[in-house]
C-alpha cells in the first residue's frame, strides 16, 4: 500500500523545469508555434500560393514558354547527368581509398574535401576562376582556355565529391569484411567479389549517393551563373533572367514549379534510398589497411596527390590571385606593375565615381554582417519555439514538422521570386533580405537545437533537484550546459548561410545595400583586371569568415556529434 | 595434406605468430584452443589466404600455396557471426560457391538441396537470411562452405554466438558431418568443451606458439605445459625449486611450500632451477598435502574449498572455516 502510495507521489511530483510548464497546457502550447507558424505563412506559404497562381494563369500557358521549359529542363538534366557522372568518376575511387586504406593524413585529406561543400557558391565559383578562368593564375596563350562549361562541371565536380565519400565511403567501410572473406574461399575472384557481393549491397548508397548530388547539381545556381554566365540555362539560371533580365514573371514562376516538382520527388526518393543504406552491419575490425601490394601503393599515391591538388589549388590560388597583378586594370595605361599588390584589397575601401556601387565596396562586408547577425537572431526567435515543442511532439506537432522543412526544397531563387510577387512593391526595404537568409536557416536551426533539448532526459532534472538544487540552479547546471553548445553551433550555421546566399539574396538586393556575395558577382561580371582582383579580394574575405565559421561549428560538434 | 611450416607473422610490430608448424591429414579434424587475441584467426585467414605469413610456408598435398590465391584454394570457411549474403535467400547462399564453378544450374539445384538435407533446412531455400535465427544461420553458412566440396574446411569460433544447448546440439551435428564427409577440418575455439568434443587432435595456442598438441585424452591427462594446464583450469599450479638434476626421465625432488614431491619430468632441468608443478586433487595420488580452509563455496553436487595458500580442492562435504584437511594429490611436471 505504502508503495503504492510512493508511485502515486511521483508521478505528480512537480517538474522542475521552467519549460515544461508549458507542456501541460494546450493553449500556451500553441502559443509556442505561433511566431514560426505565422512567419512560414506570410513569408513562405504566401509567396508559393503567389507563384502557384501565377504559374496556372492563363499567360503562362504559352507554346513559346512550353518549349523553353522543355529545352531548359533538357539543358539542366544533361549538365547534372554529366556533374553527377564526373562526381562519381572522382567520388567511387576516393570513397574505396578512404574505406579501404590507410596512410599518413588520411583524416586531414578526408577534411579537406569536405571543405568545399560549406563553402558558399560565390567563393568557390570566385576560386576556379582565380585557377583556370579567364584571368586566372593557370591561364597563358600556352595552355588553351578551359570552356565555361568545363568549367561548371569541374566546380560541381568539387563541391559533390564529399558526398560521395561520405555515403559510399562509409558504407564501403561498414561492410562486413566477414562476406568479401567468405566468397573468396567459395571461389569468388576479385571481379566476382565485387560484381557478386560488394556492388549489391553498395547499391542503396550508389544510388543515395547519385541522387543527392544529382540534386545539387540539378538545382546549382551560383556556380553556373558566376562561371558560365547568363549562357548556361538551367531551371534556376532562367528563372533568374526571366525576373531580372527579360521579366516574364509568369513563365518564371512556371519554372520554378517545375523545379519545385522535381526537387520534391528527388528528396522523397533519396529519403526513401538513405533508409536502406543503414541497415548494413558494422564490421568488428576496420577494414582499412596499409597499401601493400606495388598495385595498391601506386593507386593510395596517384589518388592522394590528386585529390589534393584538386581540393587545395582553387582554395589557394584565390587569395594569390587576390594579390597579385597579372593585367592592366581597365582604363589603365602605360607601366603596369605586376606581381604582388595589396591594390585590390585598399581598392574595397574607396567610393569611387562611376564604380559599380554608391558606396565603398567594403560596405558589403558590414552589409553582410548586419544581414548575417539579423539572420542569427531570426532564426534562433523562431526556431527555439519550434524545435521545443518538436523536442516532445504531440500526433499533431509531428504532422507540423514536414510543414517546417518544406523551405528546404524551395530553391533560393524561388524564395526570391516568391518575394517579388508578393511584397513587389515594399521590397526596396532592406528587411526582406534578413528574411530570406531565415528561411534558407531555419530548417537547419530546428534541425540543430530539437536533437539537444529532446537529449535532456527528465531524469538529469529530477536527479538534479532530489540533490538539492534550486529550480534555476537546476536550469543553469542542467539545461544551460546542454542546449547552449548547441544554440552557438545553430547560431553559426545561420550565420554561414546568410553570409554566402546567393541566389535569393541576387533577386531582392537594392543596388545600394550589396552584400559580399553580390558584391563579387557584380565584380566578376564587370571587365578589368581591377573589378577581377576586387572580386577575388572579396571572395578571399568571405573564405576566410567561412572557415572561420566552419571550424567553430566543427569545435562544437567533436562533443555533440550529430548528422544533418 | 594440409602443412603448416614455421609461419611468422607480426601485428602492430608485435609478434602475433612465432614459429607455428603443424599438419592435418585426410579426415583429421583438428582445433586450435587459444585465448583471444592468441592469433588463431589469423592464421586461420593466412591458410584461407586472406592474409600472408612473413616467413614459413603452407603446403596442401605436397604444393605449396603461396601462389595461389584464395578463390582458387578451394578452402571452406566458416566465421562466428556467420558471414551470410544479406542480399541473397538461402537457397543463392549456398549456390554462391557452385556459382563460382561454372556448375550447371541443374547440377547445383541438386547439390544445394543435398545440402539442406543435410543441415536439416528442407523448404527454407526462398527464405530471407535475416529471417533466420542464430543457429539456422549457422547450419546455412556450413551448407554454404559444404556445398563446393572444399579439401578443407576451416571454422572460426562457429558457435561462439549460441547459447549453450544450441551448441552442443549443433556440435554432435557438425561431428557426424565431418564424420560423414572425411573432409580434413580445422576448428578455432577459445571453448575447451567445443574443443574436447570435436577435435581428433587438440593444439594449445599461447603467446603465439604452440604449446601443447595431442589428442584430447593426451593432454586432458598431461598438460605438460603451464599454458595448457592454465587453460585447462583443472588442478593447481604450485612453484617449486628443483633440488637435483639427474639427466632427463628419472626421478626429481621438487620443494615447495607443500613440501617435497618427487616427481619424472620430460625435460632436463638444473639443479636450483625454478619450476611448476600440476597438484590433481586425486584418490590414487601418491602424495598427500596439508590445507587450511578459507571459505566454502556451494557448487552444485560439491564444494569449492579455497584455502590459505591459495589453492583451490573440491570436496563432498563441506569442512569448517579454519579447519586444516589433508588432500591426497598426484603431481605432475610442467614446463
Amino acid at each position: 500500500m505504502q508503495n503504492k502510495n510512493l508511485n502515486h507521489r511521483d508521478t505528480k511530483s512537480p517538474r522542475f523545469n521552467f519549460l515544461s510548464i508549458f507542456a501541460f497546457s494546450w493553449f500556451t502550447r500553441s502559443l509556442l508555434w505561433l511566431a514560426p507558424i505565422l512567419f512560414l505563412l506570410i513569408f513562405f506559404f504566401q509567396p508559393l500560393v503567389r507563384i502557384i497562381t501565377l504559374a496556372f494563369s492563363t499567360s503562362a500557358f504559352t507554346e513559346a514558354n512550353f518549349q523553353l521549359i522543355v529545352s531548359t529542363l533538357g539543358f539542366t538534366f544533361y549538365q547534372a547527368t554529366l556533374s553527377t557522372i564526373l562526381t562519381f568518376i572522382l567520388g567511387i575511387p576516393s570513397a574505396i581509398l578512404f574505406a579501404r586504406f590507410n596512410f599518413k593524413g588520411k583524416s586531414l585529406l578526408r577534411a579537406l574535401t569536405a571543405v568545399p561543400f560549406m563553402l558558399p557558391t560565390v567563393v568557390v565559383a570566385a576560386a576556379f576562376n582565380s585557377l583556370i578562368g579567364n584571368h586566372g593564375l593557370f591561364s597563358s596563350s600556352f595552355i588553351p582556355h578551359p570552356s565555361s562549361f568545363s568549367l561548371i562541371l569541374t566546380a560541381h565536380v568539387f563541391y559533390n565529391t564529399t558526398i560521395v565519400i561520405r555515403i559510399v565511403g562509409n558504407a564501403l567501410a561498414r561492410l562486413d569484411p566477414k562476406l568479401e572473406a567468405a566468397a573468396r574461399s567459395l571461389g569468388a575472384d576479385t571481379f566476382h567479389v565485387w560484381k557478386n557481393i560488394t556492388l549489391p549491397l553498395l547499391r542503396p548508397s550508389l544510388f543515395a549517393a547519385a541522387l543527392l548530388v544529382f540534386m545539387f547539381d540539378f538545382t546549382s545556381f551560383g556556380v553556373i551563373l558566376l562561371l558560365g554566365g547568363s549562357n548556361f540555362s538551367t531551371l534556376e539560371v532562367e528563372i533568374y533572367l526571366r525576373v531580372l533580365k527579360l521579366p516574364n514573371l509568369p513563365l518564371a514562376a512556371l519554372l520554378s514549379i517545375v523545379q519545385l516538382i522535381f526537387t520534391l520527388i528527388f528528396s522523397i526518393l533519396y529519403t526513401r534510398t538513405i533508409n536502406q543504406v543503414t541497415t548494413q552491419t558494422a564490421p568488428r575490425f576496420s577494414l582499412a589497411n596499409k597499401p601493400k601490394t606495388i598495385k595498391e601503393k601506386i593507386f593510395v599515391t596517384t589518388l592522394c596527390i590528386l585529390l589534393s591538388a584538386f581540393f587545395i589549388l582553387p582554395l589557394i590560388s584565390l587569395p594569390i590571385r587576390s594579390l597579385t597583378r597579372l593585367e592592366a586594370d581597365r582604363g589603365q595605361r602605360g607601366e603596369v606593375q605586376y606581381g604582388f599588390t595589396t591594390d585590390y584589397y585598399q581598392e574595397l575601401f574607396i567610393n569611387r565615381r562611376g564604380s559599380l556601387f554608391y558606396v565603398p565596396p567594403i560596405q558589403a562586408a558590414a552589409n553582410s554582417l548586419g544581414y548575417a547577425s539579423l539572420t542569427v537572431f531570426l532564426s534562433l526567435a523562431l526556431g527555439y519555439p519550434a524545435a521545443y515543442a518538436l523536442s516532445k511532439p504531440t500526433r499533431l506537432e509531428k504532422f507540423l514538422d514536414p510543414l517546417i522543412m518544406l523551405p528546404l526544397g524551395a530553391s533560393a531563387v524561388m524564395l526570391g521570386l516568391g518575394f517579388i510577387i508578393s511584397f513587389g512593391r515594399s521590397l526596396a526595404s532592406p528587411w526582406f533580405i534578413p528574411i530570406a537568409h531565415t528561411l534558407v536557416a531555419l530548417p537547419f536551426v530546428i534541425r540543430t537545437l530539437q536533437p539537444a533539448l529532446a537529449s535532456i532526459p527528465e531524469r538529469l532534472r529530477e536527479s538534479a533537484s532530489m540533490l538539492g538544487a534550486s529550480p534555476f540552479r537546476v536550469w543553469q547546471t542542467v539545461d544551460f550546459p546542454i542546449i547552449s553548445r548547441a544554440t552557438l553551433s545553430a547560431a553559426t550555421f545561420a550565420f554561414t548561410v546568410s553570409l554566402g546566399e546567393f541566389g535569393a539574396t541576387l533577386l531582392l538586393t537594392r543596388p545600394e545595400y550589396p552584400t559580399i556575395p553580390i558584391a563579387i558577382q557584380r565584380f566578376l561580371s564587370q571587365p578589368g583586371g581591377l573589378n577581377f582582383g576586387q572580386a577575388m579580394a572579396m571572395a578571399t574575405l568571405l573564405m576566410l569568415l567561412t572557415t572561420l565559421a566552419i571550424l567553430v561549428i566543427e569545435k562544437l560538434r567533436l562533443s555533440n556529434s550529430g548528422e544533418f | 595434406m594440409l602443412e603448416v611450416r614455421d609461419i611468422f607473422k607480426t601485428y602492430d610490430n608485435k609478434p602475433l605468430l612465432r614459429g607455428i608448424s603443424f599438419s592435418v591429414s585426410q579426415g583429421e579434424t583438428i582445433c586450435l584452443l587459444g585465448a583471444s587475441g592468441s592469433g588463431k584467426s589469423t592464421l586461420l585467414r593466412m591458410i584461407a589466404g586472406l592474409e600472408f605469413p612473413e616467413s614459413g610456408q603452407l603446403l596442401f598435398n605436397q604444393i605449396d600455396l603461396a601462389q595461389t590465391p584464395p578463390h582458387l584454394r578451394d578452402f571452406g570457411l566458416v566465421f562466428q557471426d556467420y558471414g551470410l549474403f544479406p542480399h541473397l535467400n538461402i537457397f543463392d547462399n549456398i549456390a554462391f560457391g557452385l556459382k563460382m564453378r561454372n556448375i550447371s544450374s541443374a547440377q547445383i539445384n541438386a547439390r544445394v538441396a543435398e545440402m539442406m538435407d543435410l543441415v536439416n533446412l528442407q523448404g527454407f531455400e526462398t527464405r530471407k537470411v535475416t529471417d533466420l535465427s542464430g543457429g539456422e544461420q549457422q547450419r546455412v553458412a556450413l551448407a554454404r562452405a559444404l556445398a563446393p566440396s572444399p579439401r578443407l574446411l576451416m571454422f572460426d569460433e562457429p558457435l561462439g554466438a549460441l547459447d549453450k544447448s544450441l551448441k552442443e546440439d549443433l556440435l554432435n551435428q557438425l561431428r557426424v558431418i565431418l564424420h560423414k564427409t572425411k573432409i580434413p577440418a580445422i576448428y578455432v575455439t577459445h571453448d575447451q568443451d567445443e574443443a574436447f568434443t570435436i577435435a581428433d587432435r587438440i593444439l594449445f595456442l599461447h603467446d603465439g606458439e604452440i604449446v601443447r598438441a595431442g589428442t584430447p585424452d593426451e593432454v586432458w591427462k598431461n598438460p605438460i605445459s603451464v599454458h595448457a594446464a592454465h587453460m585447462l583450469g583443472e588442478g593447481n599450479i604450485v612453484e617449486g625449486r628443483m633440488q637435483n638434476a639427474e639427466g632427463t626421465r628419472s626421478v626429481m625432488n621438487v620443494e615447495t611450500s607443500f613440501g617435497m614431491f618427487h616427481v619424472i619430468c620430460d625435460h632436463k632441468h638444473s639443479k636450483g632451477e625454478s619450476i611448476s608443478l600440476l597438484l590433481k586433487q586425486s584418490e590414487e595420488g601418491m602424495d598427500e598435502i596439508q590445507l587450511t580452509v578459507e571459505d566454502v563455496l556451494f557448487n552444485r553436487d560439491q564444494f569449492e574449498v579455497k584455502t590459505k595458500s591459495g589453492l583451490v580442492i573440491q570436496m563432498k562435504d563441506a569442512p569448517k572455516i579454519g579447519q586444516v584437511i589433508k588432500v591426497k594429490v598426484q603431481v605432475q611436471c610442467l614446463t
